[in-house]
């Protein structure tokens, strides 16, 4: 008791020394660190930490939890986390299906959420919200910027796969908002499906030019290695997740050569950058995905705003995210009205390193100042 | 639809099936020998294809990998077996299922915390990849002909072992009675441990090979186990035949189903709606299978007991 009373005249007296950030942001992060999506989850947190280690910010406590994938989980991690660990802010999701039963709860109470990857289509139109802000893309960007590479390099005819869930059919529709030539096949698969045999048949059969498809995680793996056996030689693309650092080593050489999507590369020319892949080599011994440099921003942004403003100060707080003035392994960066990135989507093929290492480097840009379809709806 | 696309579909429903089958003959052999429901069955898939990878990965062989992978299987079911699976037979199926659901949580876990988080890389050997021509134009990897082969061979010898030798004997023998063959002297115990290790080998060796199709990561076995499950029921719980031919039946369906169904669906309410109902249907065509079956044959196609 005596020592919560010293505390608390302690936090006291510093206020009144005109100290406006005695109190420490407290950031809950729901993720998954265990399944199949296991491996986006972990860079997530890695350069979610790592972000925060370089900032050299000590007024940020950070609880992490595995979400295991499960939305009806994910919901009781962050419930707990908001009544129990009192956090003022929300991070980490990975997957859309968890982000829309989470966000709207969240800052339905008035928590702060920032996303550093899923970006399901209602939270960045209709649904939006002041205190949700997303650091990563609009689900449609990375596949509308495939699209739109489709359509430019002139491809006739194309075969185009997704699994058969939200973000799939998000994924489709957004490369069709920028590809007007031919469709000769488009299916949609079961989520978490690894045999592909019957879909690389069809393709073989399809006379397709190209072939595009959206399967992250283990999905893609599997679809990759048997596209590869199966002597079936349509080049393939994909938005960025499909040929990300956290699959390709697992790909093996049939990635090589693959055009992929993105907003962000290992070999994206900025000093942020550099120090961004330098050091998370030197923390972690292995190369960033897409899902580590997102969070690796969101971290960035995230002490950024808690140096600014006090986060007990909602108003002043969401002023200075929204600001968002902070030094992006992208580049430059900023919101949008409905608090969805507008940035440069690039053209990505896979390659080795001078190491031997299967990565990614920028051959093309796709878009410049890209925000997303959805921004008109928002009322902010 | 061209002849060739249909052959090469079945083909890859065939190929699906006799890797089902490798799972569920296990499966099924140990519910039918001991009376056991071993959820944990997916876990020994997963055991086998992380000792395929890395010691393909150490050696750089992955025959090597290949036969680590049954030994580790192996030596692993008949580790659990006698630490644990022993004393859950006279238990009922509930607190069998309560603790093989708590292995797979423990194997999980510990694999996770040898391996990492990554899923690890298996290449297909040199002498098995690619694709070949066969007749009428059909294209085909030969790394899924091999697979094909081995189940076909696995099949072969699992019911030369059980039809013609001593041991097969005594399986059959434990199958319909368990009390009077251990009062006639037979070690009931080490039958036990071998048939589970025997199970738990064919999983084993069934992830091996199916990972360096697709990825080796953590979880992997638990969507097969349930289409394991599925495949005995239909093929009759404890029937080695049954889980034969309902592997095969699940698996030719399986893909036709994803094949035909889509296209079937968009000749009648159009293109747009059809991707997604077919894709939703197809998934669950197995199971509407299953349904039927079980209509009309309540104890599966072959049932072991009666």
């Amino acid at each position: 008791m005596k020592t919560s009373l010293a505390r608390t005249a302690l936090a006291i007296s510093l206020l009144m020394c005109g100290t406006a950030f005695a109190e420490p942001v407290k950031v809950g992060m729901i993720t998954t660190l265990s399944g199949g999506g296991a491996g986006l989850g972990v860079d997530a947190r890695d350069g979610f930490m790592l972000a925060l280690k370089l900032s050299g910010s000590k007024d940020i406590e950070v609880v992490t939890e595995d979400d295991a994938m499960k939305p009806e989980l994910a919901v009781q991690i962050a419930d707990k986390m908001i009544q129990s660990d009192k956090v003022d802010v929300l991070t980490g999701i990975i997957w859309s299906n968890l982000a829309m039963a989470v966000v709207p709860n969240a800052v339905g109470q008035g928590k702060f959420y920032i996303s550093v990857n899923a970006g399901p289509s209602p939270l960045a139109g209709a649904k939006c919200d002041k205190n949700y802000f997303n650091v990563a893309y609009q689900n449609d960007n990375f596949h509308e910027a495939a699209g739109n590479y489709a359509q430019t390099s002139g491809i006739k005819k194309m075969f185009i796969l997704a699994p058969n869930y939200p973000a799939g059919t998000d994924s489709l529709n957004g490369f069709k908002r920028y590809y007007k030539g031919e469709l000769v096949g488009e299916v949609y698969t079961k989520l978490g499906q690894t045999d592909y045999a019957a879909e690389i048949a069809q393709i073989r059969a399809s006379g397709a030019d190209s072939v595009f498809f959206f399967l992250p995680g283990g999905m893609g793996i599997a679809f990759m290695k048997q596209y590869a056996q199966s002597g079936v030689d349509i080049p393939v693309m994909g938005p960025g997740f499909s040929f990300s650092q956290d699959v390709l080593a697992a790909i093996g050489d049939a990635a090589l050569g693959a055009k992929n999507t993105a907003s962000w590369s290992p070999d994206l020319d900025n000093p942020k950058n550099k120090e961004f892949v330098e050091a998370f080599k030197a923390e972690y011994n292995r190369l960033p995905s897409i899902y580590a440099a997102q969070a690796f921003d969101t971290g960035t942004l995230l002490a950024a705003a808690a140096a600014k403003a006090d986060v007990k100060d909602a108003d002043a707080f969401r002023a200075a995210l929204a600001a968002a003035e902070f030094d992006s392994v992208r580049g430059k960066f900023k919101f949008n009205t409905n608090h969805h990135p507008i940035q440069d989507f690039y053209v990505r093929e896979v390659v080795k390193n001078d190491e031997g290492v299967l990565t990614n480097r920028i051959v093309a840009t796709s878009f410049t100042d890209h925000s997303d379809a959805y921004a008109a709806e928002c009322k902010l | 639809m061209q002849t060739a696309l249909v052959i090469e579909q079945l083909l890859n429903g065939l190929q699906f099936g006799v890797m089902l089958f490798l799972m569920a003959a296990g499966l099924t052999l140990i519910f039918g020998v001991m009376g056991l429901i071993n959820l944990a069955h997916g876990s020994f898939y997963m055991i086998g294809a992380f000792a395929c990878a890395a010691v393909a990965a150490a050696t750089g062989s992955f025959w090597l990998g290949l036969a680590a992978s049954l030994a580790a299987a192996a030596a692993l079911g008949a580790i659990v077996e006698v630490t644990v699976i022993r004393r859950l037979y006279d238990r009922d199926h509930l607190d069998q299922v309560l603790a093989t659901f708590a292995l797979i949580l423990i194997l999980s876990e510990a694999t996770r915390w040898l391996f990492g988080d990554f899923p690890l890389y298996l290449n297909i050997p040199a002498q098995l990849s690619g694709a070949i021509v066969l007749p009428a134009g059909v294209h085909y990897p030969v790394y899924r002909l091999a697979i094909i082969l081995v189940g076909l061979l696995v099949g072969l010898g699992l019911y030369l072992l059980i039809a013609k030798t001593r041991l097969g004997m005594r399986i059959r023998a434990g199958e319909s009675d368990r009390e009077m063959i251990g009062a006639l002297g037979v070690d009931i115990r080490s039958l036990y441990t071998l048939v589970f290790a025997l199970g738990a080998a064919l999983a084993g060796l069934a992830g091996a090979m199916v990972g360096a199709l697709q990825s080796v990561q953590v979880g992997m076995g638990e969507p097969v186990l349930i289409l394991a499950f599925v495949v005995i029921v239909i093929g009759g719980i404890g029937s080695i035949k049954g889980a034969f031919v309902g592997a095969l039946l699940v698996g030719v369906t399986d893909t036709m189903g994803r094949v035909l169904l889509p296209p079937l669906l968009a000749a009648v309410i159009g293109p747009a709606q059809a991707s997604g109902i077919g894709a939703a249907l197809a998934s669950m065509s197995i199971y509407i299978v299953m349904a039927l079956i079980l209509a009309f044959r309540p104890r599966g196609l072959f049932s072991a007991q009666g």
